[in-house]
């Protein structure tokens, strides 16, 4: 298990803009600690986003997204009181579900 | 007595395996699906061929936004915008990086082909928006100048 997320979702009309900062190292396995060894790669590759069981965003990741990645994107058809999961996989298999209601 | 130590040992032994191989089994699938997806690809034309976007046209419709000059390769604000009708997908590549296939959405039925992430950059070099709309692949470009580079250390 990750660690948790912070997911924000906000209603404006039908359109719910959602952000999400997840906290992940997202290693590139191409750097080097200091003593000179190769950190191993460890960073998220899938993250699906659901509203209320509905698919909102389906997305892969590589291994130059930032550090505690942060995504923000925006669907139609959501309202207040609406709950947004998300869930990220990483190359190690770990994986992390967090849900936020559409304020 | 040896016996069924031995005998304990090799249960033990196979449990493990199974274990093990179950463990792994899913991470396997993920990373067939990420491998496909391109993100292995070592340049921006091989990772477009494997998204099979080889012709791609540079289109208005599309926008990258981000800064002009970066500070911190390390976390870059870029945000992608598609006008054209029937985005399906979407994918955020930086020229120059190890791996140009920063990411990649697929965006459902309902969903704004709006997306604002932070991405690595090595260096400057041009950042592609790559879209895919009405089954036509669309792409545009913004060159981000880095002063100090996101990759290695």
């Amino acid at each position: 298990m990750g660690n948790p997320m912070r997911i924000r979702a906000s209603a404006s009309g039908d359109v719910v803009e959602v952000k999400v900062l997840m906290r992940h190292d997202m290693e590139t396995g191409q750097r080097k600690d200091p003593s000179g060894a190769v950190v191993p790669a460890h960073f998220i590759q899938t993250l699906v986003a659901k509203c209320n069981d509905k698919l909102v965003l389906d997305s892969l990741m590589g291994t130059s997204i930032s550090k505690d990645p942060f995504l923000s994107f925006k669907f139609k058809g959501g309202a207040k009181g609406d709950k947004v999961t998300i869930t990220w996989t990483d190359n190690t298999g770990d994986s992390r579900t967090d849900e936020a209601v559409v304020s | 007595m040896n016996q069924s130590r031995r005998d304990a040992l090799r249960i033990a032994t196979v449990l493990g395996l199974a274990i093990t191989a179950g463990i792994l089994k899913p991470t396997d699938v993920f990373a067939a699906d990420w491998k496909s997806g391109g993100f292995d690809a070592k340049s921006l034309q091989e990772a477009l061929k494997s998204l099979g976007a080889s012709g791609a046209q540079i289109s208005t419709d599309v926008a990258v936004n981000g800064p002009d000059i970066a500070e911190n390769g390390a976390v870059v604000p870029v945000s992608v915008t598609s006008k054209a009708a029937k985005t399906e997908f979407m994918a955020i590549l930086v020229e120059k990086n190890p791996n140009p296939l920063s990411a990649s959405f697929v965006i459902p039925g309902g969903t704004e082909p709006t997306i604002s992430t932070r991405v690595k950059m090595g260096g400057t070099s041009n950042v592609h928006a790559l879209v895919k709309a009405d089954g036509k692949w669309l792409i545009a470009s913004k060159e981000i100048k880095v002063t100090l580079g996101g990759c290695g250390g």
